[in-house]
């Protein structure tokens, strides 16, 4: 179940620790995406700590919101939030990307809590599509919601299912895009641009918020209920890639760096600074 | 679309089918569309999901039935494949339809991800399958199916000959809680037996049984294979035929069992020569130890022949002359005299 007792600075120390956690993981398999997951820990926190009505004990229950991660690759932040609302014992993590750990490096069903195996792009909006489908069949209240990155949206996939999602009406859809402006290569509207995007969505049928992705109260407010009745609902989460750790942020190269010892003593002091602020904050 | 396809029968082959009291049936996608909507009929957790294939797929009167449960999702067969994922982890019982050609190339990625590596019991149905599209050409075969779901860990690839096994087939999917692909053509098909098909489509089936060659066929070839045995008999050549449906997982005690002691193994299929059951049938043969002359018959690697699926069989030996011929040549192969 949800926490609705945690404030806005009991998340923001959530945050951190997340943000610490994913560093320390990819720092210990020597691989992960450490940009992306900086990106979008923000809204996975809130998801799990305040909206997915979803609990370890009732992770295969039919009524259960469910979390389609479609940016696969940013499983580090997934693996570091289901590990702290208890989904598993958070040692398991360690083993990220080791032989035979069930950890791997895309989500997989392996772990407790992953709802399907991802990884490559443009296929969690459709599976999304389906599992809202059912709910509506079904008339259960659970609702479905799923991340998506911008460079991801190039995918054409996408657009077969945004076009389903209205033409069936599945407000109980939500699709998260984590706007960070980069991909791989470089600046996604460079690569490809997907501008205007906001525009895009509303064509094809779809309610559209726009928000600051790092602004928790901003996510919660988004992730309340579907913007318009009768349609699914985008959010694009305006994000920086590699957030919380100055020298990455907006940095290309982060989109899968590894942090070296002394890269990752500088983020972990900048870390730290950040939780001693907030503590600061509430005394 | 295409007009009614010509007989994939000589003259002489409906002679001895009718000799041999064979039953002209239907198409196999007619038997899955009728066996679908008796399984959906009490159980509305059953979807048909569509890419604007309800007609091609013989469901119109699945949706006028059931328009609950028919999902349509419009030509997009990636979203078809992503969607009927989403609706098989809520639990639903999904049959994913749309022709073969597109199924196993444009969604393959799905298939692999989405319902394969994820373990979403979806049904995937390719219908109009192998060729028979015909004259339409080669966007519309599926010559590559086979191959391409064969190196994909946990689906099996399941090929009606006839509409017994289609309607085997078809109920055992529904109950199974894996993936599995099923392959349906458009021509009327001969039963090959009165009796019914196994309850397993993984069990091959023995129609016949002789120890000079044996015939290792899947799908709708399987029959051509069926009376050219007939006809290989008047020159006294003893032949034994089994019918494969199940592609993968291979029935290799069936296999091995029909082959061992055959002086000729003659494959059958309507699918590219590369990747299907001949190389299956190949790999196990050498890895057991027996080594008969082999031959694979199947849709040779070039640019297909233009024509109807009777055109295209008759062209690459997929025909009860081309087939007996075959096993004759390949029985000479082992010195065999005739």
């Amino acid at each position: 179940m949800t926490s609705p007792a945690l404030s806005d600075d009991d998340l923001r120390r959530k945050s951190v620790a997340y943000r610490r956690d994913l560093l320390r993981i990819i720092k210990h398999a020597g691989a992960g995406h450490t940009g992306g997951s900086l990106s979008c820990i923000d809204i996975l926190n809130v998801l799990y700590n305040r909206v997915l009505n979803v609990t370890p004990e009732t992770a295969r229950h039919p009524d259960r919101d469910r979390y389609v991660q479609s940016k696969g690759h940013s499983v580090e932040a997934l693996y570091v939030v289901l590990a702290e609302r208890g989904f598993f014992p958070p040692e398991g993590l360690d083993t990220l990307c080791c032989g035979g750990s069930p950890f791997v490096g895309h989500p997989t069903r392996k772990v407790p809590g992953i709802e399907m195996n991802t990884g490559g792009l443009g296929h969690g909006l459709s599976i999304s599509v389906g599992m809202a489908m059912a709910g509506k069949l079904d008339q259960a209240s659970y609702r479905v919601f799923t991340l998506l990155g911008d460079g991801e949206l190039a995918e054409g996939s996408n657009w077969e299912a945004a076009m389903c999602a209205s033409h069936y009406a599945l407000d109980n859809l939500t699709a998260i895009i984590d706007h960070n402006t980069l991909q791989i290569t470089g600046a996604t509207r460079d690569v490809c641009s997907n501008a205007p995007l906001d525009e895009k969505f509303a064509s094809f049928g779809w309610g559209v918020v726009s928000i600051d992705g790092h602004d928790l109260a901003a996510i919660t407010e988004a992730f309340s209920g579907p913007a318009v009745t009768g349609k699914p609902t985008c959010v694009i989460a305006n994000t920086t890639k590699g957030r919380g750790v100055s020298f990455m942020e907006g940095v290309v190269k982060w989109h899968h760096g590894v942090p070296s010892e002394a890269e990752y003593k500088s983020a972990l002091a900048e870390l730290d600074a950040a939780t001693a602020g907030l503590t600061e904050a509430r005394s | 679309m295409s007009a009614p396809a010509p007989s994939l029968y000589s003259e002489e082959a409906v002679a001895r089918a009718k000799r041999l009291g064979l039953r002209l049936g239907r198409a196999n996608l007619e038997v899955f569309a009728d066996t679908l909507l008796e399984i959906a009929t009490p159980d509305h957790n059953v979807l048909a999901v569509t890419s604007d294939s309800r007609g091609s797929g013989k469901l119109k009167p699945f949706g006028d039935a059931l328009p609950r449960q028919i999902v349509e999702v419009g030509i997009a067969e990636q979203n078809l494949i992503g969607v009927s994922a989403g609706l098989a982890s809520a639990g639903k019982t999904v049959f994913a339809v749309s022709p073969a050609c597109f199924l196993a190339t444009r969604s393959l990625e799905q298939i692999k991800n989405d319902v394969c590596y994820s373990d979403m019991p979806v049904t995937l149905v390719g219908i109009s399958a192998g060729v028979s599209y015909g004259a339409l050409g080669s966007t519309h075969h599926s010559l590559h199916d086979f191959a391409a779901l064969r190196a994909i860990h946990n689906v099996t690839v399941v090929a009606p000959a006839d509409n017994r096994e289609a309607q085997t087939a078809v109920r055992w999917a529904a109950h199974h809680d894996r993936p599995v692909y099923l392959r349906f053509g458009k021509a009327p098909l001969y039963d090959l037996a009165s009796a019914p098909a196994p309850n397993d489509p993984r069990d091959a089936s023995l129609l016949r049984q002789g120890d000079d060659v044996a015939f290792i066929a899947t799908g709708e070839t399987v029959i051509h294979c069926l009376l050219a045995a007939d006809r290989l008999a008047e020159q006294g050549v003893e032949t034994t035929v089994l019918s494969v449906p199940c592609v993968k997982p291979l029935d290799e005690t069936a296999i091995l069992a029909a082959c061992r002691g055959c002086r000729a193994v003659v494959t059958a299929e309507e699918h590219s020569v590369h990747g299907g059951l001949g190389d299956a049938v190949a790999a196990l043969l050498l890895g057991s130890g027996v080594t008969p002359v082999f031959r694979a018959t199947a849709i040779p690697d070039e640019d297909t022949y233009t024509g109807s699926q009777a055109d295209i069989f008759r062209r690459y030996g997929l025909s009860m002359e081309g087939l007996a011929d075959r096993a004759s040549r390949a029985l000479d192969a082992a010195g065999v005299a005739l």
